[in-house]
């Protein structure tokens, strides 16, 4: 059974949207893929900076996955000036910072969750369970 | 209160699942002309090699994952990935190359580079890439020119190393394909 056969009991389609904030290519095929699988009709943008202009120019999402180090704008910044503009949604740190004072930092930024890189389906699965109790 | 749930499998066993070659049958030619016991070698063939890539270290559990995302909808997500994963790292490399090469070194810019490498080669599972990386990480941060030039190296050999390997696991999946059969599940069996 496929990943996405054994994940169509969850079907999310419609329910839930996602942006993936991240630099790299590979991170973003995986992440968008991932979101996919799951129903999960999604957005991917590039650093911190488009992360903030796209919520600017109106579209709001359930989710955000927010990677850490960007060009332009990183994911700290992205973070704070998102909570800053009154986005509510959750707002998921993925990152492969070990140390926990970085970690820390980006937490405090405004995450409603953390997750080191990369991302699995276990991992996303829980992220997104998140989402449906605060529902 | 927030949790990483960071968690790396230690693989173990291998257990390959393949219920498509039929043992009663095998001098019957199926319509590519091979027999299913030709089949039958080429998958052993194939799991050997692929379970051969994870014991050397060349791939962890994360290849396992994009594995599990590939599927009819999207039957080439795993090439797709690795290619561009390919296509992007030998561009860093040249940077880092470049920037190994300068009179002032700006270790600062080479460790956003190396970190960017380490990143992307750990979604793919390319293990051996990544652990190098981890390696010249500890250099950029000593500042350390020959060590950084030394761990240059050992990250293009590594990452020569497992494209090769890539290409020989997707001729093999290719032929395999090509041959009439199913390309098998890679299972762990125990963490």
């Amino acid at each position: 059974m496929s990943t996405s056969q054994a994940l169509s009991v969850t079907s999310l389609k419609g329910e839930v949207t996602a942006l993936v904030v991240d630099d790299d290519k590979v991170s973003q095929v995986i992440h968008h893929h991932l979101l996919n699988i799951l129903g999960i009709e999604n957005h991917v943008v590039g650093n911190g900076k488009e992360a903030v202009e796209i919520h600017l120019s109106g579209k709001k999402f359930n989710l955000i996955l927010m990677d850490r180090d960007m060009p332009v704008m990183n994911g700290i910044e992205a973070t704070k000036k998102l909570r800053d503009m009154g986005i509510r949604s959750t707002i998921a740190g993925v990152s492969s910072h070990s140390v926990s004072q970085e970690r820390q930092a980006f937490i405090e930024a405004g995450l409603d969750d953390y997750h080191e890189k990369p991302l699995s389906v276990a991992k996303l699965l829980s992220v997104v369970s998140k989402i449906m109790h605060k529902a | 209160m927030l949790e990483s749930l960071f968690s790396t499998p230690k693989i173990c066993q291998f257990k390959a699942t393949s219920s498509f070659v039929t043992p009663h049958t095998p001098l019957s030619l199926n319509r590519q002309g091979t027999t299913g016991m030709e089949v039958g070698q080429m998958q052993r063939r194939l799991v050997e090699f692929t379970k051969s890539l994870f014991m050397e270290g060349f791939l962890d559990g994360q290849f396992l994952q994009l594995q599990q995302l590939q599927d009819e909808s999207n039957p080439d997500f795993v090439v797709e990935v690795v290619s561009l994963f390919f296509q992007d790292s030998e561009k860093l490399l040249n940077d880092l190359t470049l920037a190994l090469e300068q009179q002032n070194v700006d270790f600062k810019r080479v460790d956003a580079h190396v970190h960017q490498l380490k990143g992307s080669s750990s979604s793919i599972g390319a293990q051996r890439v990544k652990n190098a990386c981890v390696v010249f990480r500890n250099f950029c941060e000593e500042q350390n020119l020959e060590g950084c030039m030394r761990c240059l190296q050992q990250v293009k050999q590594e990452f020569y190393l497992v494209k090769n390997k890539f290409e020989t696991l997707f001729t093999l999946e290719q032929q395999l394909v090509a041959a009439g059969g199913s390309i098998p599940t890679m299972e762990i069996t125990s963490f």
